[in-house]
């Protein structure tokens, strides 16, 4: 389930057809079907800690995606033992998020439940949080919730790639955006021509 | 050449010379996140009214995380260098102060800024100073999503009848001299260039000069000729609305900076 070796970023950065850049490499953690990628460090915990640490980031939700836990988002980018505590590295979804401090204090909240060492929870940007590191399961349930999945980063013309986001209560891509913008930061809003139905896709970034 | 992996890496000049950058970055993220708050609950339509208040919120989390790489390079916290600075240690660029003016003067204002910021950010992948590389990896993916809400809008308005057209070419003619002054030369482009931080400011100003031509020239607007940059900002000379501006967006902070929240 968890793979201590893969690791994000770091590659080139071919021009997409609009000119805007973007990394490539990223895209296969994803599409592989690997679970999310959490780097941990095994030599730190024995085994037993390392389910009880996994099933305790497994409880904690973004507060506006109620239905995703940090893992299947892709917010842990690692967990270490580092002078006797533990230490946890969320990468954070958009900058300005308001609900990071609530996850980050869940997160070290329902981890601290698990063990007697104490707990640190870091932000960090290396690896940087894209909408691909969400798991398979993450994606299923964001569609499930009446969110799009996100779509590619990096098909060149991301507007054109918006105009096709496929509903997720029909299926169908004869959609159209609404607004770029939506009720949360990570949000934008679309309309599908095909169920009449307004619908929130969760962005690519 | 160098690489700074860690902010504990940056001494001498470099160091010196990558907090200028920063502060020169974060204060033009707070100032400009504060205008397009001023959007919420008066833009002419519900969309255009979240997307500000959104990209507001985007600024904000953004000028916090550059605040809080400089905390960490021994600066003051992030809430005392956004609430409790007079307006001559701010370090923005004019364009950024400048009153929201109607809603053409916004957009316009927020695409050629936004068209900036896409140039930067691009370069500082490459920075040595790897905390910065990394951040401007993350913040890109966001700003994507300003530049194409700017470009849809200069696009619309400039085509769209003699009115709308008449008031973009008017809000450009005031703030392309503001924005050239985004890229005003400091004494530190050459420490930076040189240790591999940032592009000089005359190198990204090309840049951007070519990113936001042939949008402007698709949106039926003709560049002004024969402009003089407006300086200053990166030296703490700001026009009157910043003093306004943080009169207001630090008079709650000024009653008390010690209380909790």
């Amino acid at each position: 389930m968890v793979d201590e070796t893969q690791k994000h970023g770091n590659a080139e950065t071919p021009k997409g057809a609009d000119g805007t850049e973007c990394r490539l490499s990223i895209v296969g953690c994803r599409t592989e079907g690997s679970d999310q990628a959490i780097d941990i460090r095994h030599s730190t915990f024995d085994n037993s800690s390392i389910a009880a640490i996994r099933r305790a980031l497994e409880t904690v939700v973004d507060p506006e995606i109620p239905v995703v836990n940090v893992v299947e988002m892709g917010m842990i980018a690692g967990v270490r033992m580092e002078s006797g505590m533990v230490v946890i590295d969320m990468t954070p979804t958009f900058v300005g998020c308001p609900a990071l401090d609530v996850i980050r204090e869940n997160i070290r909240a329902a981890v601290s439940a698990v063990t007697a060492a104490h707990v640190t929870v870091n932000v960090v940007f290396d690896p940087p949080w894209t909408s691909d590191r969400i798991s398979e399961t993450g994606r299923q349930k964001l569609k499930a919730f009446g969110l799009a999945p996100p779509g590619e980063r990096c098909s060149g013309a991301l507007m054109q790639s918006l105009e096709r986001t496929s509903c997720p209560y029909c299926d169908s891509t004869d959609t159209d955006v609404e607004s770029l913008f939506g009720p949360t930061l990570c949000r934008s809003i679309h309309y599908c021509r095909s169920c009449l139905q307004s619908f929130e896709h969760f962005k690519a970034v | 050449m160098n690489r700074f992996e860690s902010l504990d890496t940056l001494t001498g000049i470099a160091r010196e010379a990558a907090i200028n950058l920063l502060y020169r970055l974060a204060d033009d993220e707070l100032v400009i996140g504060h205008r397009n708050s001023e959007w919420t609950g008066h833009a002419p339509i519900l969309e255009a009214d979240i997307a500000f208040s959104s990209m507001a919120q985007d600024e904000m989390g953004h000028a916090q995380a550059y605040y809080t790489m400089l905390q960490q390079l021994g600066e003051r916290d992030p809430d005392t260098l956004a609430f409790g600075r007079k307006p001559r240690e701010f370090r923005c660029s004019s364009l950024v102060c400048l009153p929201k003016g109607d809603w053409g003067f916004s957009v316009l204002r927020q695409f050629l800024y936004d068209a900036a910021e896409t140039v930067r950010l691009a370069a500082f992948v490459d920075s040595s100073f790897t905390p910065l590389a990394q951040l401007a990896g993350k913040l890109r993916g966001e700003e994507k999503y300003h530049l194409m809400h700017g470009r849809n809008w200069v696009l619309r308005l400039g085509n769209a009848s003699d009115d709308s057209h008449r008031k973009m070419q008017a809000a450009l003619h005031v703030a392309y001299p503001h924005a050239l002054g985004l890229f005003e030369p400091t004494e530190y482009d050459e420490p930076l260039a040189q240790a591999g931080i940032s592009p000089r400011e005359e190198e990204l100003k090309r840049q951007w000069e070519s990113a936001i031509a042939p949008v402007l020239a698709d949106a039926g607007l003709s560049m002004p000729e024969g402009v003089e940059p407006v300086y200053g900002g990166r030296v703490g000379r700001h026009p009157d609305a910043l003093r306004e501006l943080l009169e207001s967006m630090q008079l709650v902070y000024n009653i008390d900076p010690t209380a909790k929240w």
